[in-house]
């Protein structure tokens, strides 16, 4: 599968391109694949939400594309960064571009800052880290200019972290992120640990990067909200995988895997009067299902789902593209044609084993 | 509870004042200890030497046939002008001996401190960078063991092995006879005389004499801090800040050093300061070891002459010493971690 997917010419306006992303982590019951073969990229200026149930990948999924992983993990596949692979390359060369051009926004605001460090600090390790020479002037000057783009006024520049609200500290780890002007910036739920009103402000903020600084934004979170409101495309991740990818407005009102149309299903809003929610939970990524790793949960599934895994591809002209057997079927592509009547069957299923299920 | 900046002197001077109550506490406390412990000073103390005319008028010049109230206000009243009272067995002024004999102590505690620091912060930063590692096993072993051993029996085995080694190393005592007759006395602290004297060879001696005693003292306190320093650094090592640090691309290096390591020294500071006491209390056992003519050494011979003066006023020397250092302590930790002031 690798040999095949590399050989793709990389997309020309794209500024990541990352090509059969797979992530291991090591635990005492052997190598965990948290991320499974993940194609994506990202174009300038373009925010790409990632969404997915807790334990899905998304966060393994960023924290790879940085390298910002635990010990014992291990990272294969391509990911094509300003024309050169970021996994081909040395260690210290891969380093040295964390921070100048790709940029990390975390989750927990509140212990992301060295606490004996003021503000002013941090803004001067990190220039001074990436543009060596930089004078103590121009310092001063690019970080207030970031500050203020974040809001936080001047006076504050030699204040210490404890002395900010947790939603100006995230602004704060934004304006750090962004001084150096990365071409390409994680963020990894920046808004779960805050209220409400603070949340809208930084998603805000997020969505009207672009225009100020030209960055794409690899945005990942739970909240459908949030995608709806900030992204341009929305990729959806189910247990290491991604299952669905595009347009947003594409895959909100259209979606084609029925992961996504679960998920989107479950969402709470105004309107919302009884809840719903997927049955059962995200499968053990040490021993995953056969065929489509979503088939034990899909209320649409058929028996192919669990004897071969579908391919990720546009199933509806102009539609967004999905890994689904079912788009395929009732969009009557030629692989969906293709499939035996036996296979189209609706899948029985063996009672789920309550001790299985804890 | 707005922290800003600015509030730095607040802070001292809120802490400066509770050094009053503190030391209030502590003196009556010592005072009260003294008194409970049974038997009358007087008699223990000359009660073989004198008749009992002669040790109720004792008793009467040292005002202890007054009710316990007024002993106490003068007691108070003493403390505050500094004066320490007289001892009862040779009639030495108290503040006498501290002048003294404090310096010898002052000098074997803060060498103490400075091998426990030097040998403690190294060792607890190495561990806990290489977690896990022989080298850390090594290096916990050696933590549980220097705190564990009882200070005179590492004294003493130094002794055996420098003596072995190094014949003319000095052993006991703070400098040898000819530094002690040469060097006037100004401040009542050797080192700091024979400096001021400008005189080198005594500066060597008296140094030379500093190394075993100071190493044994420091010993006990370097396995607290090993323990302390390696237990804070893996903590930080996965502390939030020090991974978004790596995230920017600031270098490995300097991650370790200004984010890491400058942060998990900063409770060791406290926890040094609260180890004064216990140094203090493993100065007396030093001093009796190498015959260190400091505080220590001269308590110890006034518990055996049961001279309730002499102890009353040392022992609250000491704790007007351990208030002050943690006073030093705070202060400190609040210059070095801005989230500390109030």
């Amino acid at each position: 599968m690798s040999t095949t997917t590399t050989d793709r010419t990389p997309d020309a306006g794209a500024v990541l391109d990352v090509r059969d992303l797979r992530v291991w982590y090591g635990t005492e019951k052997g190598a965990v694949q948290a991320v499974d073969g993940v194609d994506l990229e990202l174009r300038r200026g373009e925010i790409l939400g990632l969404v997915g149930e807790s334990g899905c990948g998304k966060s393994t999924l960023g924290r790879g594309l940085l390298g910002l992983l635990p010990d014992g993990a291990a990272r294969d596949g391509s990911l094509v960064f300003d024309g050169k692979d970021l996994l081909a390359m040395s260690p210290r060369e891969a380093y040295k571009r964390r921070g100048k051009s790709l940029g990390m926004i975390f989750q927990e605001p509140l212990t992301r800052l060295n606490p004996l460090m003021r503000v002013s600090e941090h803004f001067e390790e990190t220039l001074r880290t990436h543009e060596r020479g930089i004078s103590k002037k121009e310092v001063e000057a690019r970080s207030l200019e970031a500050l203020r783009v974040m809001g936080i006024p001047p006076t504050r520049f030699r204040a210490y972290p404890h002395e900010f609200s947790g939603g100006m500290r995230q602004r704060l780890l934004i304006a750090l992120t962004l001084v150096l002007r990365p071409a390409f910036v994680v963020a990894d739920e920046p808004t779960t640990a805050l209220d409400v009103l603070v949340e809208a402000q930084i998603i805000r903020i997020l969505h009207d990067l672009r225009s100020t600084y030209d960055t794409s934004m690899l945005l990942i979170t739970h909240n459908l909200g949030i995608i709806a409101e900030a992204c341009d495309r929305v990729a959806v991740m189910y247990a290491g995988k991604i299952v669905e990818v595009g347009e947003a407005r594409e895959v909100f009102s259209r979606p084609q895997h029925s992961y996504t149309r679960e998920l989107l299903r479950s969402t709470i809003s105004l309107s919302t009067t009884g809840l719903n929610f997927i049955e059962g939970a995200p499968p053990d990524l040490s021993d995953p299902p056969p065929g489509c790793r979503f088939h034990p949960r899909c209320p649409d599934a058929m028996t192919v789902c669990g004897q071969r895994e579908p391919v990720l591809r546009q199933v509806r002209d102009g539609g967004s593209d999905a890994a689904c057997w079912h788009a395929e079927v009732s969009e009557g592509t030629d692989a969906g044609r293709a499939l035996s009547a036996e296979e189209t069957q609706p899948l029985e299923r063996k009672e789920i084993d309550v001790a299985d299920e804890a | 509870m707005s922290a800003a900046g600015g509030s730095l002197p607040r802070y001292i001077l809120i802490r400066l004042m509770l050094v009053v109550p503190m030391m209030w506490v502590l003196l009556t406390l010592v005072f009260l200890l003294l008194r409970v412990a049974p038997g009358d000073p007087v008699t223990a103390a000359v009660g073989d030497k004198l008749d009992a005319d002669a040790l109720e008028a004792r008793r009467a010049a040292l005002g202890l046939d007054r009710p316990l109230v007024v002993q106490y206000l003068e007691y108070l009243g003493n403390v505050v002008r500094l004066d320490f009272g007289t001892t009862i067995s040779d009639r030495r002024p108290v503040l006498d001996i501290i002048v003294n004999q404090g310096g010898a102590t002052l000098t074997l505690t803060i060498g103490a401190f400075l091998f426990a620091l030097a040998i403690g912060i190294p060792l607890g930063l190495l561990a806990g960078r290489f977690r896990d590692t022989a080298a850390d096993a090594g290096i916990r072993v050696y933590g549980i063991v220097a705190y564990a051993a009882p200070i005179f029996w590492v004294g003493l085995m130094l002794v055996l092995l420098v003596v072995k080694l190094f014949p003319s190393w000095p052993t006991y005592d703070i400098a040898s006879s000819e530094t002690k007759y040469y060097v006037p006395d100004r401040t009542g602290i050797i080192l700091l005389d024979a400096i001021l004297a400008n005189d080198s060879v005594s500066v060597v001696d008296i140094l030379q004499h500093h190394v075993l005693p100071c190493f044994t003292l420091g010993l006990l306190l370097s396995g607290v801090i090993v323990r302390l320093v390696r237990v804070n650094v893996i903590q930080t090592l996965g502390d939030d800040y020090v991974e978004a640090a790596r995230a920017r691309g600031i270098p490995g290096g300097r991650v370790l050093r200004k984010h890491a390591f400058r942060n998990a020294l900063v409770p060791v500071i406290t926890v040094v300061g609260l180890q004064f006491a216990l140094t203090l209390s493993g100065a007396i056992l030093t001093e009796k070891t190498f015959n260190w003519p400091g505080l220590g050494a001269e308590l110890v011979q006034y518990v055996t002459a049961r001279d309730y003066i002499a102890v009353q006023g040392l022992v609250t020397f000491f704790a007007l010493a351990v208030v002050l250092v943690s006073v030093a302590v705070d202060i400190l930790n609040a210059l070095v971690d801005p989230r500390v002031r109030y």
